[in-house]
């Protein structure tokens, strides 16, 4: 293939920036540092923000991709993950450094290898010259009519810190700028490169700023010019294509649950669970619903439980059936398993109003409100400490099979070998004889 | 995989998987956060990318970014999450972006009850981004209706070059039952049409027709490619002439309404002879279908109509499940959303009964029953 002597073609017309804009050099810039690449242009993806900067794009007769102001970032990491072979270049100003500044944060940090070029010239071009995150202190927009008060932000500074691998401040007027660019594509972790401009509309005019005051005030501001970092870190497409090369395992399905067991249950049936945190709730439910399922019944879950989650109540609804199950809502629970104190608490409401068809089993020990409900109080707490203090609900449990017989014993303990280890099965199937006794001895 | 009892999140991402989705982003939220989870194990081990957004925005950034180079992508939210959505929602329908979206529904507005359910993202979704253009929307009602419509999102997705949203919520997405996921019976994988080999230039946008679907080229394949947020030609070069403008947003609302019949998905239980439709979707559809089922026994000639395809509106569906009755009633879990649509389908004289709350709890067959006249 002949040697390419530029990029950016004119048949969108020439580049649309206002006579003297630093934009403009930019764009020549990044084209020289492309030629000097040689970057095959289906290979290479010019990502642009909006603002001035997002005009150029397609200019370029690279691929390009023009997305919404502050989230560039966003897409250019959405091609480089997708394909890690590309090269992504993205252009922004400093407008989109700060409505997408996560995102800035986010790429140095995790450290994927785009290339990010700012194009920063201290304010908001395209909406009317108004403040950026990088407009200079007492520097005078359309939005800071009395002097900016508001700090800049040192953009190189920023991304280093966040963990940028390779960050450079240059300006507009670095006859060197198209080297630097081209070394910052040649990185393989994020680059970033800072280029101070002018913006002749607004920010020039208004600030009296020149070629020598934009210089000046760099020195002035104290931040640093040139390379300013240069480290080696793994690139993130590599390392996550290595970690999870490393982590790949063989998907561990458990088998299906084939029903080997009948059960007596002939409606919709309610079984309320409620204890606490640190009990087991939510995974003996699952387990003791699967009993269900091998005993050929239909079976629904769901929970309760706070947001902190090993603090307070732990709450499980099920339901069991011989036919398929809509409506989830328990209105009238056959079963009440009240486990811990924080349980009761949380279900006071509907324990007081449970229907006189339902049988609470409570542990011994605790108070439970007025309830129409008949009560069994059983030693689930004493019982667990014989067998394991995490087998309190599997006790409780089949407590309940022997006492309701809504399924065999035989299935909840097919359900517990199914979904457990040897070593917890073995405890909760010896909690669920416990249970049984529980229940007979009354 | 046989019978096994999984929550309907999980049947989400199987779902996905299933249809070949090997990228995914998104950001913690519950209660869609387990999606996140199975994602972010399953979808690397089938050689994808999944990873955990900064934040919502960026997950739709990344997933947009990469289903324009060829992958197919999914996110996952909540109702907050899908505020944050919005502006690339916009994107993805002005870029003809291939994409599924899940909104795992939560009662809101803001942080709301966090978390219990609710279904109130109905009218949020189909109007969730500035210019009003149409999206399309599924809402499963069960476990396996979660999986088969998020394998089905994926090939409408495909098929129209466009964000397909399944709408579930915190009653279906965590609540465990019983499903054969290998039993369900799904169409074939629908990949998204690509341009030939050896044209001198793509189109990213080429169309004869408004309702035609344009041929896809990958960023990163054979052809220069183009993207933009901007209104453009079929280049995807900016314009501003109002008639090219004209044009392109006529095709992307036309692919998709021109379509609407092919893209409805109901399921239909009606009764010669009924004088009253509950029409129903989504979790409240199971408390409908116990409602209409005892109002039934009680004598009650009632037919039920549930909705699958939510947007756009399976308009003939609904309309030939109306021929005759005089009451219809549309049960829904927010303050009354989906039942605007019926309002303007309903035949002259029938009488639209809008039977919602939205109070954390399901509406119960027993609401739906005295509220709509069904007892």
């Amino acid at each position: 293939m002949s040697e390419r002597t530029t990029y950016l073609t004119e048949e969108v017309g020439p580049l649309p920036f206002c006579p003297g804009c630093g934009h403009t050099r930019l764009v020549e810039a990044l084209d020289a540092a492309l030629v000097k690449l040689q970057v095959d242009p289906t290979k290479t993806v010019i990502v642009t923000d909006i603002g001035c900067i997002g005009l150029c794009d397609r200019h370029f007769t690279t691929s390009a991709f023009h997305g919404l102001h502050g989230r560039a970032i966003t897409y250019a990491c959405g091609l480089k993950l997708a394909r890690p072979e590309l090269t992504v270049i993205t252009l922004m100003g400093d407008g989109g450094c700060g409505i997408g500044g996560t995102h800035l944060l986010n790429v140095a940090r995790r450290n994927i290898g785009i290339t990010l070029i700012v194009g920063n010239n201290f304010n908001y071009g395209m909406t009317g010259g108004q403040h950026s995150v990088t407009t200079p202190l007492a520097g005078l927009t359309s939005t800071t009519p009395w002097g900016n008060v508001e700090a800049p932000m040192d953009l190189c500074a920023t991304a280093s810190a966040a963990g940028a691998a390779w960050v450079y401040r240059a300006t507009m007027f670095d006859k060197d700028l198209p080297d630097a660019i081209a070394q910052a594509i040649r990185q393989p972790g994020f680059a970033m490169l800072d280029v101070w401009e002018l913006c002749t509309a607004y920010y020039m005019p208004r600030n009296e700023l020149s070629k020598k005051e934009l210089l000046a005030m760099l020195g002035g501001m104290g931040f640093g010019t040139g390379l300013l970092t240069d480290r080696s870190r793994p690139e993130y497409t590599a390392r996550y294509r290595a970690a999870y090369a490393a982590g790949r395992r063989e998907r561990r399905e458990r088998p299906p649950i084939e029903p080997a067991f009948t059960s007596a249950v002939a409606a919709q049936t309610g079984v309320i669970v409620a204890g606490s945190a640190g009990q087991k709730i939510r995974s003996t439910a699952t387990v003791f619903a699967e009993g269900g399922i091998f005993a050929g019944l239909n079976a629904t879950q769901k929970d309760d439980y706070p947001i902190t989650v090993q603090t307070g109540h732990s709450v499980s609804e099920i339901i069991l059936s011989p036919d398929p199950i809509e409506y989830t809502g328990i209105p009238s629970p056959a079963c009440f398993v009240a486990i811990s104190e924080e349980g009761v608490q949380r279900m006071r409401e509907r324990l007081a109003a449970l229907p006189p068809a339902c049988t609470v089993y409570a542990e011994e020990s605790l108070e439970l409100p007025e309830t129409r409900a008949t009560v069994r109080r059983l030693a689930f707490e004493k019982a667990a400490r014989q067998v394991g203090r995490l087998a309190v609900a599997t006790v409780a449990l089949g407590a309940v099979l022997e006492d309701a017989g809504l399924y065999p014993i035989e299935a909840f303990a097919a359900a517990i070998r199914r979904a457990q280890g040897p070593a917890i099965a073995e405890t909760n199937l010896r909690a669920v004889a416990s249970g049984v006794e529980l229940a007979r001895r009354g | 995989m046989g019978r096994v009892f999984i929550e309907g999140n999980e049947a989400v991402a199987r779902g996905a998987i299933r249809a070949g989705c090997d990228f995914f982003a998104s950001y913690p939220i519950t209660p869609a956060s387990s999606i996140l989870h199975y994602m972010l194990e399953w979808v690397p081990a089938q050689g994808g990318v999944a990873i955990q957004a900064e934040d919502e925005i960026a997950s739709m950034g990344f997933c947009i970014g990469a289903a324009m180079a060829g992958r197919k992508v999914m996110t996952s939210t909540s109702g907050p999450g899908l505020s944050l959505y919005s502006e690339n929602i916009g994107l993805a329908i002005i870029g003809e972006t291939p994409m599924v979206i899940v909104d795992v529904q939560r009662q809101g507005p803001a942080t709301g009850s966090a978390t219990k359910g609710a279904e109130g993202d109905i009218q949020f979704t189909r109007w969730s981004t500035s210019g009003g253009l149409p999206i399309i929307a599924l809402s499963p009602a069960t476990v396996a209706e979660s999986y088969e419509l998020t394998y089905r999102a994926f090939n409408l997705a495909e098929r129209y070059r466009t964000p397909v949203f399944v709408l579930t919520s915190k009653d279906i997405g965590v609540t465990r039952e019983v499903a054969d996921l290998e039993a369900i019976d799904v169409p074939p994988l629908v990949e998204r049409a690509r341009v030939p080999s050896g044209l001198p230039r793509y189109l990213p946008h080429a169309f004869d027709r408004p309702a035609d679907v344009p041929p896809v080229a990958d960023f990163g394949g054979e052809y220069v490619a183009r993207y933009t947020t901007s209104t453009h030609d079929q280049a995807a070069y900016l314009t501003g002439n109002p008639q090219v403008i004209h044009e392109m947003l006529g095709h992307y609302a036309t692919k998709i309404e021109a379509a609407a019949h092919e893209i409805a998905l109901v399921r239909r239980d009606l009764q010669t002879g009924a004088d009253t439709l509950v029409i129903s979707y989504g979790v409240t559809s199971r408390s409908a279908a116990v409602a209409v089922r005892e109002a039934r026994a009680a004598g009650k000639k009632v037919s039920a109509l549930v909705l699958q395809t939510l947007w756009p509106v399976p308009e003939r569906a609904i309309r030939e499940a109306m021929v005759g009755v005089r009451r219809i009633v549309v049960p829904e879990l927010n303050l009354g959303q989906y039942v605007l649509e019926i309002e303007r389908l309903a035949p002259r004289g029938a009488e639209v009964v809008s039977v919602c709350r939205m109070d954390t709890t399901l509406l119960s067959p027993a609401r739906i029953r005295a509220e709509g006249g069904l007892s």
